[in-house]
């Protein structure tokens, strides 16, 4: 049974001096599915994030994921075990070129980043499959173009494009779409229903549209605590999910 | 790094001691030697160090040490020099590397003035007269360093081996993540590179290449003194690389040569070279913000590399590759 969950927190607590971010969440994110987690501003979901990939210690509580207790495990650790994120602003490696941001990801994967001996052309083995990667994002033309100098938009289809070179069995996506206009959204809608076919993926969205699109799964949040979870039908219709909407907070 | 500089450097460094006296040519050598090695942390790891001065000391004291007291073949007695500079590099990363910015500059400082006291007071360092009288000695038993274009060569052999080695790190798989840390340490993170580890390797490989530096300084010179260990050549080597170009192969060379010759033609004038060369340094840092190198590179860039298929900043959509859309063209 525990198996159909390929990552559970039993309630986590993330306390910063006193003020509690992470109240008791319990978590049950189904393999397979695209888990999304919402709520106000500031109710605590990029720490939730930075607690499962492990760049915060919780306070208390424990993280299953795929069956072991990786709660003491390090970052670095647990992205080698698939479970790979994204961050909230866009995360690229500004002055490399497309292509090297995505090998930078496959190396990772496939080992051999000691070998300080070894001339840089090795890396071109990669190159293929990063050009692939490029493809399935739409940025083969900008192969060669620096990541600064990339749009908006085209910064968070690399993110994307790097995060799958990973191959993650599970996708922590914190607010793919934050920051974009109508068309790149939906452009990125779209890209993310193609790349979670056989993966789990776990994402904080702002944008209720592609939470009711994309979500097969919703888990909202206030005040570090879990407010409601259910499918979007169930969640969008409970009064006390949307008194916290309408209460003052702004999505 | 291209060929052509490759033949250029070597062409230089070959004809050098016919234009110019060797032994300033090896001192040259020595500090684009350091400074070189000091890039590869602050260039292209992005980690601020304040205490390199304790590995180039360090080392030349443990060298001169080695061929003067235990008398040790010269190329043995440079290698352990490199070796004890690697070994504080261990020790001092180890202790700062998880710190940042400006903490890990401090640590390595306080570090630093650690060996510096251990350097005054001990016995062997000779305090504040210096190790003195460090013999060269022989060459494998055979090549008579004493002569000075013999000398000469040996050094311009370590410079070019030591500096091969840096370019290669830089260009290497291991180089590519390092670069990757410095631009992006939570991406680095999230991707499962064990940060912590790289730096801490990469601070190891840089402090034994100023080990190597230093101690072959202690031999052209035939002595160590506590001028290698103060914090003043810590920031001397990050003057040299700020001035010639961060994170550029050839730029803390180039620093390295222009600090070291104002200082030796500026000797004469006594304390106002301090003056001068901040001076110099203040100038240049608003004039040239990239070091010299840097800025050649940008407007040579500028010049002939308007990046094809450039993308105009602004809120195009994506183009995502649709099933039917052809791909790739
Ligand atoms: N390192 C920290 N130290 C102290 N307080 C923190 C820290 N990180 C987050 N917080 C606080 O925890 C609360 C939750 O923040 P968090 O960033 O997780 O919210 P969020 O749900 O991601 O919000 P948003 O929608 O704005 O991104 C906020 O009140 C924030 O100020
Ligand atoms: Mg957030």
């Amino acid at each position: 049974m525990a198996d159909d969950f390929i990552l559970q927190t039993r309630d986590l607590v993330k306390e910063f001096k006193g003020f509690t971010a992470v109240d008791r969440v319990n978590l049950n994110v189904r393999r397979g599915t695209i888990h999304a987690l919402i709520g106000p501003n500031g109710a605590g979901k990029t720490t939730v994030f930075n607690l499962l990939t492990k760049f915060l210690q919780p306070s208390r509580g424990v993280i299953v994921y795929n069956g072991r207790d990786i709660t003491r495990s390090g970052p670095a650790e647990i992205a080698k075990h698939g479970l790979i994120r994204s961050f909230q602003i866009s995360s690229v490696f500004p002055h490399m070129t497309a292509l090297e941001n995505v090998r930078l990801a496959l190396q990772a994967k496939h080992g051999g980043s000691y070998q300080f001996w070894r001339p840089g052309k090795v890396l071109e083995r990669h190159n293929a499959k990063a050009m692939e990667l490029l493809q399935a994002v739409g940025l083969e033309e900008f192969a060669q173009v620096p990541a600064v100098e990339l749009s908006y938009g085209r910064k968070r289809a690399l993110e994307i494009a790097t995060t799958l070179a990973m191959d993650p069995e599970l996708m922590l996506l914190d607010e793919p779409t934050q920051g974009m206009g109508t068309e790149d959204v939906g452009v990125i809608t779209e890209l993310l229903r193609r790349v979670a076919k056989g993966r789990t993926v776990l994402m904080v969205e702002h944008n209720l549209g592609v939470v009711s699109t994309l979500a097969d799964r919703i888990t909202v949040l206030q005040r570090g605590a879990v407010l409601a979870e259910g499918s979007y039908q169930e969640v969008s219709t409970n009064p006390e999910v949307i008194n916290a909407y309408m209460g003052g907070a702004h999505a | 790094m291209n060929r052509w500089l490759w033949i250029v450097l070597i062409a230089l460094g070959l004809a050098a001691p016919y234009v110019l006296y060797p032994v300033f040519v090896m001192k040259l050598l020595c500090f684009a030697l350091f400074a070189c090695a000091f890039n590869l942390l602050l260039g292209y790891t992005g980690l601020l160090s304040f205490g390199h001065a304790a590995f180039f000391g360090g080392a030349a004291y443990v060298c001169g040490h080695a061929l003067k007291v235990w008398g040790l073949p010269t190329e043995l007695g440079i290698l352990l020099g490199a070796a004890v500079g690697g070994l504080l590099g261990l020790v001092f990363g180890s202790l700062a590397i998880r710190r940042q910015g400006i903490y890990f500059a401090m640590i390595t400082l306080a570090l630093a003035q650690i060996v510096y006291f251990v350097a005054l007071k001990s016995p062997f360092t000779g305090g504040e007269d210096g190790l003195q009288g460090i013999p060269r000695g022989k060459l494998f038993g055979v090549i008579d360093l004493e002569d000075s274009l013999n000398m000469y060569y040996f050094v311009l052999a370590i410079f070019l081996a030591g500096f091969w080695l840096i370019d290669r790190i830089v260009d290497s798989p291991f180089g590519q993540v390092l670069k990757a840390i410095r631009e992006n340490e939570p991406r680095a993170l999230s991707l499962g590179y064990d940060v912590s580890r790289f730096k801490l390797a990469a601070f190891v490989m840089s402090a034994t290449l100023s080990g190597l530096a230093g101690a072959t300084k202690a031999v052209v010179f035939q002595f160590a003194s506590l001028t290698d260990v103060h914090w003043a050549t810590s920031g001397e080597v990050i003057l040299m690389t700020l001035l010639g170009g961060l994170g550029t192969i050839l730029g803390p060379m180039v620093g390295a040569f222009t600090v070291v010759s104002l200082h030796s033609k500026l000797s004469a004038i006594g304390s106002w070279v301090t003056v001068i060369i901040g001076i110099t340094f203040i100038v240049c840092v608003l004039l040239f913000r990239r070091g010299f190198v840097g800025e050649l590179q940008h407007l040579l860039r500028g010049q002939f590399g308007a990046e094809p298929g450039k993308p105009q900043a602004g809120g195009k959509p994506v183009a995502v590759a649709q099933p039917g859309s052809g791909g790739k063209h």
